[in-house]
């Protein structure tokens, strides 16, 4: 390719680019800057353009406060347990519905529907089902004679957190499903025909085939709902708004920033937040080796 | 080692039928090749041997004992594929060793064998490789000694020489024919590619829509071809074929290119509606001698072969194959076709080669 021809391809590239750029530079560049500039403010929301420069007092503020510790908690134990389930779950369905098994489309189809319902109105749907007197759930339970009276479910500080996960793997479950189910599709046909020709037991065809080769498709799915459920706000919010036993970093924020209005302190929170997730995703990466694909 | 009996196997998805009714016994030891057109259903029934497509009805019997309803696992084959199949995560060495660690084996024991395989097959240089850093021969071969380190009854080949180049393709060709003389194991192969077939098999069956046509060693086939299919299945450039009619008397037959055949009437009410004469057997002479005349069309010069195309008629294009380079020097003009007596194929309606004729036609 002569010199003036390369040239010529790379404006044109950079010619595609330009209206993404502009856009990622409006809708994330910008507001990210803003809130690490604030977060090293005294300002409040009522009249932002007032400001002084504190240095990172707001940073020690949000860190020596005990409450925020307790949303990280919250957030961590909640990630941990309801990404573990959904990996669980998602390689269990997407396994079964590899088989060819009669009604796999109608299957494949409906596994989604709890993923495509709004968090919100799932959560209100659960809400209601789970509601300690006229919810179903507990209809359920007390006709087949496991409790007597109707379980409090959201109220109760100890079962909260429980309803929660519940819920968030009721929901992404279908997520997980879908993206391992991909994987699964990725691995030859004749490969798993050679290893059954050859003897080899369903369990070690798993362990050692399927398996090894599917780990790029969970490392991939692991790390979108672990990043998913550490900024997790929606379904708590809307659950139990700022209840302690299960206020998330996010909501912690948020609280900060809109219901005492410490623009200062809450873009301080926004920004531990943001390192908070960027450091899990840096050590899933590297755990799951995620930089390497199978079969290197 | 083991025999293979196939008892009336039907095999069909739906309404579509792949195989039809098929008989065959593949004596112990034997290397029997399945060819046929693409949808003939030659890997259909080389997988229900193996266990991996189970048989709609009939009965598959390894060494005599039926194994219809045993899984591929239990029937102690092994399974050559087209796409290598190889485990992409694992070393060649694993792939070669993968099934006999779960045979408890030592570790000790099942390296020896795997330096055994990999010796034979020459890719002990390559055992610490992945599959991905291998070329397409090297990944057969490591294919090939995955299924012989089993030590199984039975070895199938699904076409597994198909994504090899030509060279390639030929010298692996021989490495079959030599591993087949060395450990003398039952070997059933699926192919196109009418030199393996011809060049490996002790009998080849040729399949079509499902059923066999003829089973037969090569050269029975290439002489002694029991329809017109199989006629024009076996041999490379293909039968030449044309219609022809009977006089009424059925004594005299006529065919395009002044063809003219004087038949003796054959046993029964045989009437051949078709002639059949391979391209090797065919020379090209000046125009008004030999028994046909056509117009020369067309000349593939091969170096050591050439292929003449002399057309009959509007609908018949014939091929002739001849040794050295083509004496004819200009293309276009009206040449006459020889053949002898013996060469000519005659074939009933329903295709049926009437071989008796043969040797009765006279000029």
């Amino acid at each position: 390719m002569s010199v003036r021809l390369a040239a010529r391809e790379h404006r044109t590239a950079w010619l595609f680019l330009a209206p993404l750029i502009i856009v990622m530079l409006m809708v994330a560049v910008w507001p990210l800057g803003r809130t690490f500039l604030f977060s090293f403010t005294d300002a409040y929301l009522d009249d932002p353009s007032f400001y002084e420069l504190i240095g990172f007092d707001n940073f020690v503020e949000v860190f020596n406060d005990a409450n925020w510790w307790v949303a990280v908690k919250n957030t961590l134990v909640f990630a941990v347990i309801s990404v573990f389930i959904e990996t669980l779950l998602g390689l269990g369905i997407a396994l079964l519905l590899n088989e060819a098994i009669p009604g796999r489309g109608m299957l494949r189809a409906a596994i989604l529907v709890p993923w495509a319902i709004p968090v919100v109105v799932a959560t209100k749907i659960w809400e209601w089902m789970l509601n300690d007197q006229f919810g179903v759930f507990n209809h359920m339970l007390m006709s087949l004679g496991i409790i007597e009276h109707g379980i409090a479910w959201t109220a109760s500080s100890s079962l909260i957190m429980g309803v929660v996960i519940f819920i968030d793997v009721w929901m992404t479950t279908p997520f997980m499903v879908l993206l391992i189910l991909a994987g699964l599709q990725t691995i030859p046909g004749e490969m798993m025909e050679a290893a059954e020709v050859d003897g080899i037991p369903a369990w070690k065809r798993f362990w050692s085939i399927t398996l090894p080769l599917l780990r790029p498709a969970i490392g991939v799915a692991v790390l979108f709902r672990a990043l998913d459920a550490m900024r997790m706000f929606d379904l708590a919010y809307v659950l139990a708004a700022s209840n302690q036993n299960v206020i998330t970093v996010s909501i912690y924020a948020r609280d900060r920033l809109i219901s005492f209005q410490e623009l200062g302190v809450g873009s301080a929170a926004s920004t531990w937040v943001f390192l908070l997730v960027a450091l899990v995703a840096i050590i899933l990466i590297g755990a799951l080796r995620l930089d390497r694909s199978a079969g290197e | 080692m083991a025999s293979v009996t196939l008892s009336s196997v039907s095999k069909s998805y739906g309404h579509h039928t792949v195989i039809q009714d098929v008989d065959l016994h593949i004596e112990n030891g034997e290397f029997v090749v399945f060819v046929g057109p693409s949808g003939c259903g030659k890997s259909t029934l080389l997988r229900i041997i193996a266990g991996l497509v189970p048989a709609s009805s009939g009965q598959v019997l390894i060494d005599g004992e039926e194994v219809t309803d045993v899984p591929a696992s239990k029937r102690g084959v092994a399974f050559v594929f087209q796409s290598y199949a190889l485990y992409p995560h694992m070393s060649v060495a694993r792939n070669i060793g993968f099934a006999l660690e779960t045979m408890g084996l030592g570790k000790p024991a099942i390296a020896d064998k795997i330096g055994a395989i990999a010796r034979m097959l020459k890719v002990d240089h390559l055992l610490d490789r992945r599959p991905k850093q291998l070329s397409g021969g090297q990944r057969q071969r490591v294919a090939i000694g995955r299924a012989l380190v089993r030590e199984p009854e039975i070895f199938l080949f699904d076409e597994p020489l198909s994504n090899l180049d030509s060279d390639l393709r030929m010298e692996m060709r021989i490495e079959i024919a030599r591993l087949h003389e060395d450990i003398k194991t039952t070997m059933v192969y699926v192919t196109h590619d009418q030199a393996e077939a011809m060049t490996l098999a002790d009998r080849i069956v040729v399949l079509n829509h499902g059923r066999i046509e003829q089973v037969g060693t090569p050269l029975d086939l290439y002489h002694h071809p029991v329809n017109r299919f199989v006629a024009g299945f076996i041999g490379s450039p293909r039968m030449n074929f044309s219609d022809i009619r009977s006089d009424g008397t059925g004594r005299t037959l006529y065919g395009p290119g002044g063809l003219t055949l004087t038949a003796e009437r054959v046993a029964g009410a045989d009437v051949p509606t078709s002639i059949g004469v391979r391209p090797e057997a065919l020379t090209v002479v000046a125009d008004g001698e030999g028994r046909l005349t056509g117009i020369l069309e067309r000349v593939e010069d091969l170096g050591h072969e050439h292929f003449a195309y002399v057309r009959l008629d509007p609908e018949t294009l014939w091929v002739v194959r001849v040794a050295g380079r083509p004496p004819y020097d200009q293309k276009n003009h009206r040449v006459g076709l020889a053949f002898a007596d013996a060469d000519i194929f005659l074939f009933e309606k329903d295709g049926r080669n009437i071989a008796a004729a043969r040797t009765e036609i006279g000029r």
